[in-house]
């Protein structure tokens, strides 16, 4: 069976490879996305007392690291069966909406947004942040650094540091701000506000003023009708920091929520041989393999699965966005209104980027109105546990997907034992998914493998943002790939490079 | 027949009560068995707690801190210092499955050879009983194989 | 990209986070003068280059490779190798690189009981106890995925590094000032330490940098911060009990911790010449805490809720004993190439 093996895929956290096997006719048999690496945080977070634990799961991810941060505050609460005072909440979710602007800037400029404002064919060397600086102006450039440079000013402000913040500890945090920087703070969100406005708007000229590019985010390559799942608050709108978890089926109708304490009820993981990361599935559907549908327990967690599983953004700006969107997708798609009242699901895999538009816009909204409230300057940002600590979860939305981390403590508050579903880890199922449905679809009998087939299977996941954003700046952002396409026998017959 | 399992115990004596106690019992002729290597210090508040890491990384089985009674430290209060810092180190030497017993502080003055060449013997025996402890042909040969491994690597394409 | 003969730059992550990626990001503009000053051929995060480039070019071709990370599978150890063939300066960049970071943490325990603990967690779902496996036969052919070393290891275990640059991440302040200095010293307009040397460091400890109020330090014992009424915002956290590793760890990073309230826990690793990180914070600790009676001082050590992870939290896979005993010696190793076809 002939074989190409695309090694490494970037932009992903640590390492990961696809390999692709051909039949004798030359269509697509099966593939296989594997991820070679693990490290065992649960494993060596035991023994650790449960505080430090916003400070050693920071190390998960250093692009992330707000995320885990406030998913272990969150759980190191329950295990005390604390509740902080507002102004902790509403400070951890101020910076965690920052983080939000910095995070999904990044994936939008650097790695989703130049296959489009580029195009798919576009020379390889022209695909990237670079391309995109020429093609719309040397303003963009600077404008995404602000971005980031604003978003990190407010995590190291209320977290301390800008990589892997400190601040967090159960009950609430360590310290609070002052006036002087919660004018700056405040400052810094309008302008992201702007800022996500214009990203928007640079999306709607770009991809949906270009009837290619429709016709490739409403096509059939990158889609799969999955479960998704996504935070929403007690309205049924999305929110990143609190609330309850809630899923949807494939067309729509809303299966149920579930609270932190509630996931081994909805959440289960699957083990195969071949690589470190399990694929979790929902548990009352069943684990039935790589397909979609409403008897797969395959499920998605991304910005596009929490605009499914929700009714709406919380803020206005975004709640307009939200409407166009769904206005926009599900008149092409047909599927409208379902018996519960769940209105719109949409399943095209390149829609994720615009829907990570609409939660950037959300977050710097969300930053405003937290910026402005007037608790949040407050110094009671601590309250001391009480009780005993034993269990707990703590569930915030990665930007990447839901993360749960769930802790066990002795009376010590020492973990005795840690599980933790992260991120990209929900979508490890979908991603491989869709990466066989685009190589399927691009690869037949006489294709002839070119330098955008390759950026096109690259597409598959990099709309998932697989947990690695690739900040800003003036270099090339391009996918390094490498096909080499093997003949039955193992010589090589063909070896394609994208390189700059 | 195998020959029974000689312990190494490297012993950090300090300079003004416990190493003249290990003097005198050499010079009144009390046995001790000679597992023991002493090095000398000037003060058990001299003791780094490296010096301990470094002699059981290096092959020691076990290591031996001695020093002045409390109260009659030649510095003052230093070997309360050592006190504390023996306490720390074997809780976290605990933690990575080093047995207690293979760390022990002896307070000796420079009168009590006797009892100084009994609390050797007492820890040999203790150390004989835990087996060696063989650390670094547990940790540091797989650096060799790592090497091998990475000569063997680098003629290979990757 | 302009191939005009600028010096070759890379940047490589192991068994890595990818923090240390985004804080030399984080330098923002000044990212603009590595473009100028550097042509950057390898940095997977960015740039589009592959192994297989990395391989063509010839021995010392690149001037400077950043490679963080630490050594935990085969793969790693490899591309350790490779970069240090290709590259005239090696920098161990970050803690993971320079002393095995917390992911250094998994030495207190063995590869098995890693794996258990993954694969038969709470919520997965695995009645046959399956495991990953180097090796795999499916349908189609013979899948791979690099061999898990028992143990984890920093850079200069594997490959000699020429300095160390510290932190998790090391502050995007440290990095410009590095940078900087490479740039001079490639204009011949300044020299660059000997090698071996840390850098992006400054001279003392924490302690030195931080604002707090200083006095005799002397606990009877030390607190959990959570449970302590109010964190007092002008004195010294391990006066106030708070256990915190100023006092063991190198300076450079601005004390940004302690000066949020939170205790320092050690992440620019140790400073110049200290053998074991850990022993110096025993030290440091001993010297703190009250009591000259064995009771008393045990009481007063019962409070430190973990002392293995308090001392060697960053620095385990560099300390003289490494890891637990219960981590065996890594087997001799069937040649094989991590990226197999």
């Amino acid at each position: 069976m002939q074989r190409i093996s695309i090694d490494p895929i970037t932009r992903l956290e640590g390492h990961g490879k696809i390999e692709i096997f051909l039949d004798d006719k030359g269509n697509v048999a099966n593939t296989y996305f594997q991820i070679p690496e693990l490290r065992g945080f649960e494993r060596f977070c035991v023994g650790r007392p449960v505080e430090e634990m916003p400070l050693l799961t920071n190390r998960i991810c250093g692009v992330c690291p707000e995320a885990h941060h406030m998913a272990a505050a969150k759980a190191a609460d329950a295990v005390y069966k604390v509740d902080p005072p507002p102004t902790a909440k509403k400070l951890r979710e101020l910076l965690y909406s920052a983080f939000y602007v910095t995070d999904h800037t990044t994936h939008f400029y650097a790695l989703g947004g130049p296959d489009f404002v580029m195009g798919p064919d576009a020379p390889p060397a022209e695909r990237n942040i670079l391309g995109v600086i020429h093609k719309v102006g040397l303003d963009i450039g600077g404008k995404v650094i602000q971005a980031r440079k604003y978003g990190h000013a407010v995590i190291e402000m209320i977290g301390g540091r800008k990589v892997h913040p400190c601040t967090s500890i159960p009950g609430g945090l360590t310290k609070g701000i002052n006036e002087e920087q919660r004018q700056e703070i405040e400052k810094m969100g309008r302008w992201a506000v702007d800022f996500a406005l214009f990203s928007l708007d640079l999306f709607n000229q770009i991809v949906l003023g270009n009837k290619t590019y429709v016709d490739l985010v409403l096509g059939d390559v990158y889609m799969d009708r999955t479960y998704y799942i996504g935070m929403v608050d007690d309205q049924h709108h999305v929110n990143f920091y609190d609330g309850a978890i809630s899923v949807v089926a494939p067309d729509g109708t809303e299966i149920g929520t579930y609270r932190p304490h509630e996931y081994t009820d909805w959440i289960a993981e699957h083990v195969e041989p071949w690589t470190y990361l399990k694929f979790p599935y929902l548990k009352k559907i069943g684990w039935k393999g790589f397909v979609d549908g409403r008897d797969s327990g395959v499920y998605c967690a991304t910005p596009l699965s929490r605009l499914n599983a929700s009714r709406g953004m919380a803020t206005p700006r975004a709640q307009e966005e939200y409407d166009r969107f769904y206005d926009t997708l599900i008149a092409e798609e047909g599927e409208r209104y379902t018996t519960t009242g769940m209105t719109k699901v949409v399943h095209h895999r390149l829609a994720t980027h615009w829907a990570r538009l609409v939660e950037l816009l959300y977050a710097a909204e969300r930053w405003v109105e937290l910026a402005t409230d007037p608790e949040i300057t407050s110094d009671n940002f601590h309250s001391v546990p009480k009780e005993k600590p034993t269990e707990g979860v703590g569930i915030v939305e990665a930007p990447r997907g839901t993360l749960t981390h769930h802790y066990w403590t002795d009376e010590r508050g020492i973990l005795t034992k840690v599980n933790l579903i992260v991120g990209t880890t929900n979508n490890y199922a979908p991603i491989s998914m869709s990466i066989k449905k685009a190589a399927s679809k691009l690869i037949h009998e006489g294709t002839v493998v070119t330098e955008g087939l390759l950026n096109m299977v690259e597409m598959a996941f990099r709309s998932y943002d697989p947990c690695f954003g690739c900040a800003t700046h003036s270099l090339p952002g391009q996918m390094p790939l490498e096909v080499k396409v093997y003949s039955a026998d193992g010589e090589i017959v063909e070896v394609l490079k994208q390189f700059c | 027949m195998t020959e029974p399992f000689e312990p190494v115990i490297i012993g950090f004596t300090c300079n003004w009560c416990s190493y003249r106690a290990a003097d005198m019992a050499g010079t009144a002729r009390i046995k001790y068995p000679p597992n023991v290597r002493l090095i000398r210090l000037m003060c058990s508040g001299r003791l780094d707690p490296m010096f301990v890491l470094k002699a059981l990384s290096s092959g020691a089985d076990g290591v031996l801190i001695t020093g002045c009674h409390p109260g009659e430290c030649h510095y003052l209060v230093q070997n309360y210092k050592a006190l504390r810092r023996y306490l720390l180190l074997r809780r976290v030497l605990g933690e990575m499955g080093i047995e207690p017993q293979r760390i022990r502080l002896v307070w000796a003055s420079a009168a009590e050879g006797v009892r100084l060449a009994e609390e050797i013997t007492r820890m040999v025996e203790e150390v004989r009983a835990l087996g060696p402890l063989n650390w670094p042909g547990r940790t540091n040969g797989h650096l060799e194989a790592l090497e091998q491994a990475a000569q063997q690597a680098e003629g290979e394409p990757v | 990209m302009s191939v005009n003969g600028k010096p070759k730059f890379a940047m490589y992550w192991a068994a890595a986070c990818g923090g240390c990626e985004i804080a030399v990001l984080n330098i923002h503009e000044k990212i603009l003068d590595v473009d100028a000053a550097f042509e950057v051929v390898f940095w997977p995060v960015a740039v589009d280059t592959k192994y297989k480039d990395v391989e063509a070019m010839p021995d010392g071709a690149i001037t400077l490779t950043l490679f963080d990370g630490g050594i935990r599978n085969h793969e790693n150890a490899e591309m350790a190798h490779l970069l240090r063939r290709k590259s005239q300066i090696m920098v161990a960049f970050g803690s993971c690189a320079c002393e095995g970071c917390i992911p250094g943490l998994a030495n207190l325990s063995t590869i098995e009981s890693v794996y258990e603990t993954v694969y038969q967690s709470v919520s997965t779902v695995n009645p046959t106890q399956v495991r990953p496996h180097t090796t795999w036969q499916v349908p189609e052919g013979e899948l791979h995925i690099p061999e898990m070393y028992p143990a984890l290891r920093a850079l200069d275990q594997v490959v000699p590094v020429d300095y160390y640059m510290p932190g998790c991440p090391p502050e995007s302040h440290q990095i410009e000032a590095v940078i900087s200095l490479v740039i001079q010293a490639l204009a011949g307009q300044a020299t660059l330490p000997p090698k071996g040397s840390l850098i992006g460091v400054g001279t003392s400890t924490v302690c030195d940098e931080c604002p707090r109020t200083r006095n005799v330090k002397t606990i009877a014992k030390f607190e959990r911060i959570q449970h302590l009424e109010r964190i007092d915002p002008e004195l010294c956290l391990l006066e106030q009990g708070i256990p915190c590793n100023g006092p063991a760890t190198v300076s450079g990073c601005n004390a940004r911790c302690p000066q949020a309230g939170a205790q320092c826990i050690g992440c620019y690793g140790p400073g110049p010449g200290v053998i074991d990180y850990g022993a110096r914070l025993i030290s440091a600790f001993a010297s703190v805490l009250e009591g000259e009676e064995p009771e008393q001082i045990e009481r007063g050590l019962d409070s430190l809720p973990d002392p293995v992870g308090q001392v060697y939290r960053f620095s385990l896979a560099k300390s003289l004993l490494k890891a637990t005993r219960a981590v065996p010696e890594i087997p001799e190793e069937e040649p094989h190439a991590a990226h197999q076809h």
